[in-house]
């Protein structure tokens, strides 16, 4: 299994400058900036995570979502990975290696549903609650799937794309200050 | 000789020890100058409530540096922060929960308009919640321009106009100041 | 098939997590977990020690805390959708709000993301300035932790004491920044404006003014008896489930494990200078207290440090299409007045990518992770708050402890809700 070793903090040898595509436990990785992201797929995200929580990266550090749906097109996705909608981001720190890891999970629009990463990671709790208060993607096997920062009853995901600001039209008025 | 001569004579012309002066007057007198906040940070604005609160810009010696954590006990609630929509039905309940005469100044842009955040998550002023009595500008307002706010909600109080101005408008006083922070002369604030 | 690790189930034994919807813990007809002996127990959003719009929803058998819920949400402001609203250059004024008590490492996570994608070099000076900044916003923020702790535990001076130390550092900052808080002044590029002239003795009396007022802490707290006896053993975490629960800064480094970003992963230049990480033993509030109050003193080390080998320079990178000119350029140059004038209403286009950079904020690991599609507005801005994970231990911290501890554990944990709720 053509896999990389624990990477240093700052690599002084340009990753970029490989040609030859990577590959980390089967799922490909690129390289964005100095920085190592690999792309599973959604049936795969569970054992990655587990492979690599007995590698060293014991903590996870943040778990979001993006929604591509007004974007151009992403040019920086492996050759075979179809970018869907929504990708779920989770960054993954190994403290021994000094080392960090992004995963980019792609979840299509028809169907946002990803497994939970809760059962290897308790951290993933609040984050994937966020994810699901804000755009909808559910993760499946949570323990309390409910919103997390808007009022329980609330309807929308409003950090979707399709989901306006909710600007109030302000008219100014030249106001004298009374005071 | 009336409470009114006082600051003009002192005790000079005072016979047989006693004070004459109007019950409104007094009640007025007592009201700006006991005025109790009700804890309302909610954001960056409270931490300089706190600043206000602490010993370089003293609210105590406006009687105001007893922050009351149960609304029964509060006169005056500053809302000192950003509303969002899950927190704006407890603002009205805690104001609700305040006893009559109260007050409410809204501290900082957030609160007075929402701010820089036009967006989903935030009530636009907090006056849609409540009645608002004096309004501070600030992102946040200095410790100068709370105090600015303060006394002149006091002096208000304390000349009755803030009771008129509500009785016009139906809901709160709406007093505009402007902010006096970080200026290098010495500042007169409130309306002495 | 669900794989599962030790400390998951471990976590999970302990049942901590008050697993209620707020409608089923108003509902009357719903039982709760243990109907005789329990009950549902609400403190905040409107607390003096919540620490800003927390709520908790405790399951309290007597005074005994058995379960816990943190309900967060009260100050959510959508920022992260109006960072997408927003320039590169107005991101600023954005993520500062997040984190309010130590404004200036939102900025520098932010300008860090922005520089990393943009592919610029900041200049020394400004490196070094943003260094000298962010640690006095390090020790102001464990003055207000001081501050609040101690109000929380019933040293009430302390809140004054606090404040008054606070308040110099401000003044500082108002003179530099020309703001107490929120200042918007690390910018992508660099800072906003060079140091004030006489800005070395303006440091130095605060460096000499600090070391005796700490001092008055350590007797008015640290020795004494009612303190240790409210904070030792209260609030106990072990490594483990500390790194489980994602949670960063003085929560754990209280348990032992020394990560500290400005070591393990520096940047700026922190590996240029000397300082100590402060690190607990027994992982419980007192451990938490005390590392905060030497880190002070590990930040003061810091800035004398930074003091000495400011370098001459520029403050900000001479890149025309991301800095603006020079205010008075502008009347000379015609140049100058376009790039002014493009920075400042179309802003700079920041070419393709995502980026993900971490500093260590005083509560821990502060990130900033941007998408960008190479317009002059990020197309996502996700800030990773370190209080929204940290605020995962409180159910575990909280739990076996009476009410009045869970105080303390809060005021521990130390989290600012502009940065959970965002």
């Amino acid at each position: 299994m053509a896999d990389t070793e624990t990477p240093a903090a700052d690599e002084a040898d340009a990753p970029a400058a490989r040609h030859e595509p990577e590959v980390l436990h089967g799922v490909p990785v690129t390289w964005s900036r100095t920085q190592r992201v690999a792309h599973p797929a959604r049936t795969g995200l569970v054992e990655l995570v587990a492979t690599l929580h007995g590698e060293g990266y014991e903590q996870l550090v943040d778990l979001t979502a993006v929604d591509y749906l007004v974007h151009h097109g992403r040019t920086d996705l492996p050759a075979d990975v179809v970018g869907e909608r929504f990708e779920v981001v989770v960054n993954l720190l190994s403290h021994a290696g000094r080392a960090r890891l992004r995963l980019r999970v792609q979840v299509p629009a028809d169907d946002p549903v990803v497994p939970t990463l809760t059962g290897l990671h308790p951290a993933a709790d609040a984050y994937e609650r966020e994810v699901w208060d804000l755009f909808g993607i559910r993760f499946e096997g949570h323990p309390d799937p409910s919103r997390i920062l808007l009022p329980e009853d609330w309807s929308g995901h409003p950090l979707r794309k399709d989901h306006a600001v909710g600007r109030v039209p302000v008219q100014f008025k030249g106001v004298a200050p009374s005071r | 000789m009336g409470v009114r001569d006082l600051p003009e004579h002192g005790l000079e012309g005072l016979d047989h020890n006693v004070l004459t002066g109007r019950i409104e007057d007094l009640v007025r007198w007592s009201r700006a100058r006991s005025c109790w906040p009700a804890t309302f940070g909610l954001a960056c604005c409270a931490i300089e409530m706190m600043a206000t609160g602490a010993a370089h810009y003293d609210m105590a010696r406006f009687g105001m540096e007893v922050f009351r954590a149960s609304p029964r006990q509060a006169d005056l609630m500053i809302v000192a922060g950003r509303v969002s929509q899950k927190m704006a039905p407890v603002l009205r309940q805690i104001y609700d929960q305040m006893m009559e005469p109260k007050w409410v100044i809204s501290m900082g842009v957030c609160a007075s308009s929402g701010g820089m955040f036009n967006n989903y998550a935030i009530v636009q002023g907090v006056d849609q919640v409540v009645p608002v009595d004096v309004y501070a500008p600030g992102c946040p307002p200095g410790p100068e321009t709370l105090l600015h706010a303060i006394l002149t909600l006091h002096h208000e109080i304390e000349t009755g106009e803030l009771l008129r101005r509500r009785a016009e408008s139906g809901g709160g006083a709406g007093i505009e100041i402007d902010q006096r922070d970080g200026q290098q002369a010495p500042l007169i604030i409130g309306r002495r | 098939m669900s794989r599962t690790l030790p400390i998951v189930d471990h976590l999970a034994r302990r049942d901590a997590v008050l697993r209620m919807t707020e409608a089923e813990s108003i509902a009357p007809d719903v039982p709760g977990p243990d109907d005789d002996r329990t009950m549902i127990m609400n403190m905040g959003p409107q607390h003096p020690s919540t620490h800003g719009v927390l709520r908790l929803m405790l399951e309290l058998d007597g005074e005994e805390v058995v379960r816990s819920k943190p309900v967060i949400g009260y100050l959510h402001t959508g920022m992260e959708k109006t960072g997408e609203q927003l320039s590169y250059l107005q991101g600023g004024t954005n993520v500062t709000r997040m984190d309010y008590a130590a404004p200036l490492f939102n900025e520098l996570a932010y300008s860090l993301a922005v520089e990393e994608l943009l592919g610029i070099e900041v200049p020394e000076r400004a490196t070094w300035i943003r260094m000298l900044l962010t640690e006095l916003n390090r020790i102001s923020s464990h003055l207000l932790f001081l501050a609040t702790n101690g109000m929380d535990i019933g040293a009430v001076s302390m809140m004054i004491y606090g404040w008054r130390e606070r308040e110099e550092v401000l003044r500082f900052f108002e003179k530099v920044t020309g703001l107490r808080m929120n200042h918007n002044f690390i910018r992508p590029g660099g800072v906003a404006a060079d140091l004030t002239d006489g800005w070395r003795d303006d440091v130095q009396a605060l460096l000499d003014m600090l070391p005796p007022r700490l001092e008055e802490y350590e007797i008015l707290m640290t020795g004494q008896p009612i303190w240790r006896e409210r904070l030792q053993g209260v609030g106990v975490i072990s490594p483990e489930e500390a790194i489980a629960l994602g949670a960063s800064g003085p929560i754990l480094r209280s348990t032992g494990i020394a990560w500290d970003l400005r070591r393990e992963t520096p940047y700026l230049h922190y590996d240029q200078v000397e300082f100590d990480v402060i690190v607990g033993t027994y992982g419980d509030c007192f451990d938490r207290y005390a590392i905060r109050l030497n880190e002070i003193r590990e930040s003061m080390r810091i800035v004398a440090q930074v003091m000495e080998r400011m370098p001459a320079g520029d403050y900000r990178a001479q890149d025309k299409k991301v800095t603006p000119p020079p205010r008075a350029r502008i009347d000379e140059s015609m140049e100058a007045l376009i790039h002014h004038f493009k920075i400042f209403t179309e802003g700079f286009k920041v070419p393709e990518g995502e980026v993900y950079v971490a500093v260590e904020s005083p509560r821990g690991e502060l990130g900033c992770y941007i998408v960008s599609d190479g317009s002059a507005t990020p197309y996502r801005i996700h800030v990773r708050a370190p209080s929204f994970a940290n605020l995962q231990t409180l159910p575990y911290l909280m739990q076996g402890g009476f009410l009045a501890d869970g105080v303390a554990v809060i005021s521990s944990v130390d989290p600012i809700m502009g940065e959970v709720d965002r």
